[in-house]
């Protein structure tokens, strides 16, 4: 009867005051079946890191719409790996340009999302990653 | 890799994570992390919060983990449940109540951690439990719990605490609200937040009448002046004072902007000395962990049956009682008699 959710941290690094495209793929991946652990706006890469440890996620979901994704994402990335989290899977959404998506993929994130995406593919992606049989 | 309950105990909160989600999955190796830890439970002091959703729980919680801990040189160290509630429909949950709950980030005094209510309302218990042990294992020395109090189970949930706080605010109709879910019965400290709203007088009113009208039912009225009033600065405690005595304060708080908190933070540790010297402590303790226990046991004896008597049986029976030639009770007899 173990009873496996898969848990998901989104968060929202930087100073942008946005948080409407991060609700929306917290409830999309919610109505999906996942446990959606949402933690606000202007989050340090510091605190993505620990709220990410503390509940034992097994994806965190960073929405940047600032501009500043190339320096935030490989800092959360090093402090996710400084907290010995190096199996969760970190996806990216937001205003990425295409330019700069090799080199966030290249920096360990595991998938990039452009705005307009479908939030039910996010989902199925989330859910292949994490599929037994597919790992 | 196993989890080490050693490394748990040492503060790695890595080990703690991990045995949280572990216990809450019901893995295998959650038996014998919950075995380890639980000889070193029973120091934690349990705070349960709930009340109506948007009450101002979370930054409640927020407000008194942070006073805890600026209060003084060897601040205790703090853990915080959070329960929310699963959609029935999709299975999924989403958990907010970090939101609130910023001011606490960087302090590695503090763990916060966000727990969907899932399936069965004895499974959450049970889980709410575990987690419980397994914090206070881990050497945490206040827990907090926070859960909607939108039904009797969860209300129940928070009550398993030492001391249990109710949340209303002005403007929802709690009153009416706390009588119909049990909710007032079980608060130790009640507390109005949004204090700076209008209505906020009114509703604090209205809940000490009913306090006093619950307290004259159970035939513990109170007199004036003769009230227990404790606090840790008073110290002496009436000898025979038992954990019924105690006066339930109403307290007006306003945690968005942290007015009133530092009361609520004293009315805490009151109660708490309170409990430990009246007896009720060990009372509580006893009576969480026999329904514990019982919880445990009522799970355990429907999976053996449900192994035992397999499909068949139960369905022929239960068409039966649809056709209405037996009785739900007559079928759950000749059903269990195995
Ligand atoms: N006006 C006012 N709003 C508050 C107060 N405390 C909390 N809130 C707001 O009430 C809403 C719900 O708060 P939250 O702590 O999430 O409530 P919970 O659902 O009971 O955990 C949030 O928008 C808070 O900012 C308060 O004292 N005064
Ligand atoms: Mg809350």
């Amino acid at each position: 009867m173990s009873d496996r959710k898969i848990r998901v941290l989104i968060a929202k690094p930087g100073l942008d005051g946005h948080d409407r495209g991060a609700k929306v793929i917290a409830r999309a991946l919610r109505d999906a079946g996942m446990e959606i652990i949402y933690t606000g706006l202007r989050q340090t890469p510091d605190m993505i890191a620990e709220a990410a440890l503390q509940e034992d996620v097994d994806v965190v979901g960073l929405s940047i719409l600032s501009g500043a994704h190339n320096a935030l994402v490989p800092a959360v990335i090093y402090k996710l790996h400084e907290n010995g989290l190096d199996d969760v899977k970190v996806f990216v959404g937001g205003i990425i340009p295409e330019a700069d998506i090799p080199g966030l993929l290249d920096k360990g994130v595991y998938a990039v999302y452009g705005p307009g995406t479908n939030t039910q593919e996010v989902a199925e992606d989330i859910h292949q990653a994490f599929n037994p049989q597919n790992g | 890799m196993p989890i080490s309950p050693q490394a748990i105990r040492k503060g790695d909160r890595l080990s703690l994570a991990k045995a949280l989600t572990a216990v809450e999955n019901g893995n295998p190796e959650s038996r014998s992390i919950l075995a380890a830890l639980f000889p070193f439970t029973g120091n934690a002091h349990l705070v349960g919060v709930t009340g109506a959703p948007g009450t101002g729980k979370s930054t409640l919680v927020n407000q008194l983990a942070k006073t805890f801990r600026q209060a003084s040189e060897t601040p205790p160290k703090i853990a915080i449940i959070a329960v929310d509630p699963t959609s029935p429909f999709t299975g999924g949950a989403l958990l907010g109540d970090r939101i609130r709950m910023g001011d606490l980030a960087g302090d590695k005094g503090i763990f916060i951690r966000s727990m969907a209510s899932r399936g069965a309302l004895g499974g959450l218990a049970h889980a709410t439990a575990s987690f419980a042990t397994v914090l206070d294992g881990a050497g945490f020395d206040l827990i907090f719990i926070e859960t909607v109090g939108a039904g009797q189970a969860e209300v129940k949930i928070a009550g398993l605490a030492h001391t249990v706080i109710v949340v209303e605010a002005p403007g929802l109709g709690d009153e009416i609200q706390a009588i119909k879910a049990g909710i007032l019965e079980i608060a130790d400290i009640l507390v109005v937040n949004k204090a700076d709203r209008p209505g906020a007088e009114n509703t604090a009113r209205a809940l000490k009448a009913m306090l006093e009208m619950s307290l004259v039912k159970n035939g513990n009225i109170p007199t004036a002046g003769k009230h227990l009033r404790l606090s840790s600065s008073e110290g002496a405690v009436s000898e025979q004072a038992s954990h019924q005595n105690w006066e339930t304060p109403v307290q007006m708080v306003t945690a968005s902007e942290g007015s009133g908190v530092d009361a609520v933070v004293n009315q805490i540790t009151s109660h708490r000395d309170f409990l430990k010297q009246s007896g009720g402590w060990q009372e509580k303790e006893n009576h969480r962990l026999q329904a514990d226990l019982k919880a445990l046991i009522q799970d355990l004896l429907l999976h053996r049956w449900e192994q035992q008597i397999g499909n068949g049986p139960f369905t022929e029976a239960l068409e039966k009682v649809i056709n209405r030639e037996l009785t739900p009770l007559d079928a759950a007899e000749s059903l269990t008699n195995l």
